[in-house]
């Protein structure tokens, strides 16, 4: 049995700074958490997005500018009444800036289990190019 | 009481408890937001025939996620696997976490295991905890003589 027995903490969340644009939405609006991993061919973003799935997420690519929004749906709990409150239900913003020259038509975006996975595959051509430097 | 020095954690967690059944049944507290003491954060919703307790918990497959039920409490575990990044990717950022998890909540009734059902979509978790029939207050009809 080499499982490694690590317990899981709670994480506390943070709510999304104010952003330029005014919200219209009377919901707190949290910052998702996140995972960046880069290979030498692509870029990989792991987000938790509990309660989003493919219809709420909103992931768009301005410029080098990658933006992912969730808009949560709340529990239904009708007839119910909250009594005892350890996390509140909100939406997700968060906004990354890209290093790297991403092939816009490839990039894939998976929501499984409130977890959006990304891919942002790196354009070839932005490969290094070398200029040689003469002296005159 | 000379346990509690022997068994610290367990006397804590006992009156860590404690502490959160008052505070479910204290008015004052409506619209608080809690710490929660271990993972997952849950929310509980209540009437009269039950509770509803939720749970946040993306990235979790539903087949390493175990929900029991025994009598007046739910325990909730389970393991959040890493997901399969490739050993030479490089790491810019991680803040999602990983590993082990176990709770149990001590209901203030006891549950009617049969009626129990548990779902899991999109990453959160909720489990309706119906009160058992013989738990629910009897009404006592006061007869004049």
């Amino acid at each position: 049995m080499a499982k490694k027995e690590q317990a899981m903490e709670v994480q506390v969340r943070e709510e999304s700074p104010a952003e330029d644009v005014e919200r219209t939405r009377a919901r707190r609006c949290f910052v998702p958490k996140t995972d960046i991993y880069e290979t030498d061919n692509e870029i990989i973003i792991l987000a938790d997005l509990p309660g989003a799935n493919d219809k709420t997420v909103d992931v768009t690519l301005e410029k080098n500018v990658l933006s992912i929004s969730a808009l949560i749906t709340p529990l239904n709990s009708a007839g119910y009444e909250l009594a005892y409150a350890e996390y509140e239900q909100g939406d997700y913003q968060r906004n990354f800036r890209l290093s790297d020259e991403i092939d816009r038509e490839k990039i894939e975006a998976v929501v499984r289990d409130g977890v959006l996975r990304l891919k942002l595959p790196k354009v070839k051509e932005a490969a290094v190019k070398k200029i040689t430097v003469k002296t005159s | 009481m000379y346990h509690r020095f022997r068994m610290p954690s367990i006397w804590q967690d006992m009156d860590q408890l404690q502490r959160e059944m008052n505070r479910l049944f204290d008015v004052s507290n409506q619209g608080r937001v809690f710490n929660s003491p271990s993972y997952p954060a849950i929310n509980i919703w209540t009437n009269e025939e039950g509770q509803l307790i939720s749970a946040e918990m993306p990235g979790i497959r539903p087949e390493d996620l175990e929900v029991d039920v025994t009598g007046d409490a739910l325990s909730i575990s389970g393991e959040r696997k890493a997901d399969g990044i490739e050993v030479d990717a490089h790491l810019h950022r991680q803040e999602r976490n990983s590993g082990l998890f176990s709770r149990t909540i001590q209901l203030p009734f006891m549950v009617d295991t049969n009626k129990v059902e548990a779902s899991f979509k999109d990453g959160v978790l909720v489990v309706t905890l119906p009160r058992a029939d013989a738990d629910k207050p009897k009404k006592i009809t006061v007869r004049q003589k």
